[in-house]
């Protein structure tokens, strides 16, 4: 097992957005523009990190047949500081991001990582794993964003990039915009990875 | 295939043994041939703004199909008239004075999102041209619902932007139990077609002319026009028999919108719609029934594409419960 591989399958091989395909949710919900992804994206790394290390120090100790609402108990404190912060220092992100942060407690990603990876190994690597796929997840939400934000609202980040006469297409940041932007990252993850082979 | 059947009288082969002559292009070009009286009245109300709008999405359409085709390595087919069809069917349901990018940027989406995205003719799930319109009209709503009344119209001049035949009666809807403005339309004219709205859909005269060919030719059968249609007057004709002063008439529910194209043109689509005549009335009878909701309750004034999308999707559960029991099979 080495650290370096444990850190890096979250951004490609095992990116929890484009090939568990996890995290469906926030994904499609709160990637209107590319700051509300990168936003998700560090939230969820952060309690993914945390929740990682904890359950990986008690993993020892908690009973097999409670795991699970342990799990959500530690998730659910690291959301609560993340809530609580969000709404302290940066107020515009809470505001867009609005539901969605306390329901990164569900958010399948982080009880999926906690479950498979942070209760049976150790701490360091636990880090690593929260890390590497926490990226994977923020690059992931980052992409999917930019792509919406550039083509629905002509702008990436704030900053006008297809020109002021262009008209906007507003379907990009609609639903609908959502899942064709995924399903068409997801079907080119697909054929690179076939290429490879 | 036919010169060999011709020499060899022996010819061990599975069925079918009777091959009839048609083939995809002499259906796509004979629904071509069909939409043609549809464009001149649309030239007609409309002017040269309507036949700049059909080239520029025929060329869009042909152009992109060829691109991707061509990018996905599959062999270029666009001489059987297939993108040629989604073309003209995307123009005629955009406004007459779409924007040129709009236009181009629909022929895309049609071709791309709608047909090769799925691997191409035959396996695209939904109408190509619906999907185009639906995804213009949540993306560029003020582009998509801008009319400009007709040339013999009231107004007289070309580029007055006017409401449709259902834009007034979802106002009067809106505004109480009496029908207004809507009530005001002619319905000779809203059967000529000499009335605002997208550039192919207002003449149900021309669509008539053009389905009755096809249903000469044997293209497309009767069942989803009769069952589609039949379900609109019907429900229509309830509420107006309830109470004629609150509701429209059969008769304007069928000649208005997009009804006629949809029921005539693209509810008859080959590739998305159900295989067996029981399976095309339960089509049309779903069409009806979720066009004349909309009509009656939803947020748009019309739901002509809506609701022959989402029966687009329901087409293979249709399928599996209508398909004929094969000769010997024993019921499970």
């Amino acid at each position: 097992m080495s650290g370096l591989r444990e850190f890096t399958k979250g951004i490609w091989e095992v990116n929890p957005l484009l090939k568990l395909v996890l995290g469906m949710c926030p994904a499609l919900a709160v990637t209107t523009s590319a700051e509300n992804g990168v936003g998700m994206g560090l939230a969820a790394t952060f309690v993914l990190v945390c929740s990682n290390v904890i359950i990986s120090m008690m993993r020892k100790i908690i009973p097999k047949k409670v795991r699970i609402p342990v799990f959500i108990v530690v998730i659910a404190s690291f959301v609560t500081i993340v809530d609580l912060v969000m709404h302290g220092f940066f107020i515009e992100l809470y505001k867009s991001l609005g539901l969605f942060i306390p329901l990164i407690v569900v958010n399948c990603i982080i009880l999926g990582r906690a479950e498979a990876f942070a209760s049976r190994n150790g701490v360091f690597y636990s880090l690593l794993d929260g890390l590497g796929m926490g990226l994977g997840f923020t690059l992931a939400l980052l992409v999917l964003g930019s792509i919406r934000e550039i083509i629905g609202n002509g702008t990436i980040f704030g900053i006008m990039v297809m020109g002021a006469s262009y008209e906007k297409f507003l379907i990009m940041i609609l639903p609908p915009g959502a899942f064709v932007t995924l399903g068409l990252l997801l079907g080119l993850m697909n054929k690179i990875e076939m290429n490879k082979k | 295939m036919t010169s060999s059947a011709k020499t060899n009288f022996l010819v061990v082969s599975s069925s079918p043994h009777i091959k009839a002559a048609g083939s995809v292009s002499r259906i796509m070009w004979d629904v071509n041939l069909a939409l043609i009286p549809a464009a001149i009245a649309a030239v007609y109300f409309f002017g040269l703004p309507a036949l700049r709008t059909i080239v520029i999405t025929v060329i869009s359409c042909v152009v992109f199909e060829a691109a991707l085709q061509k990018l996905f390595g599959k062999r270029i087919t666009i001489s059987d008239g297939s993108a040629v069809v989604t073309g003209v069917l995307l123009a005629y349901n955009l406004p007459p004075t779409a924007p040129w990018w709009m236009a181009i940027v629909g022929g895309f989406v049609a071709m791309f999102l709608g047909k090769h995205l799925y691997g191409g003719l035959g396996n695209n799930p939904f109408n190509p041209a619906l999907v185009s319109r639906v995804v213009l009209l949540v993306a560029w709503p003020s582009f998509m619902t801008t009319f400009p009344a007709p040339l013999g119209g009231k107004g007289g001049a070309d580029a007055i932007s006017t409401a449709t035949p259902l834009n007034l009666l979802k106002t009067d809807m809106d505004m109480g139990l009496h029908l207004r403005n809507s009530a005001s339309v002619p319905l000779s004219d809203l059967f000529v077609g000499n009335v605002a709205g997208s550039l192919g859909e207002v003449s149900a005269l021309a669509l008539l002319l053009g389905a009755i060919y096809l249903l000469m030719r044997k293209v497309i059968s009767w069942h989803i026009p009769v069952s589609y249609m039949g379900t609109v007057v019907i429900f229509s004709g309830i509420y107006w028999i309830i109470d004629p002063t609150a509701y429209a008439s059969p008769a304007f529910h069928l000649f208005a919108g997009g009804l006629m194209l949809g029921a005539l043109f693209m509810a008859t689509d080959m590739v998305t719609t159900p295989m067996t005549g029981r399976g095309m009335l339960i089509f049309g009878v779903g069409c009806g029934l979720l066009t004349m909701i909309i009509r009656f309750y939803g947020g748009y004034p019309e739901g002509v594409s809506f609701s022959i999308l989402f029966m687009n999707a329901l087409t293979p559960l249709i399928d599996k419960f209508t398909k004929p029991k094969v000769l010997g099979e024993v019921k499970k």
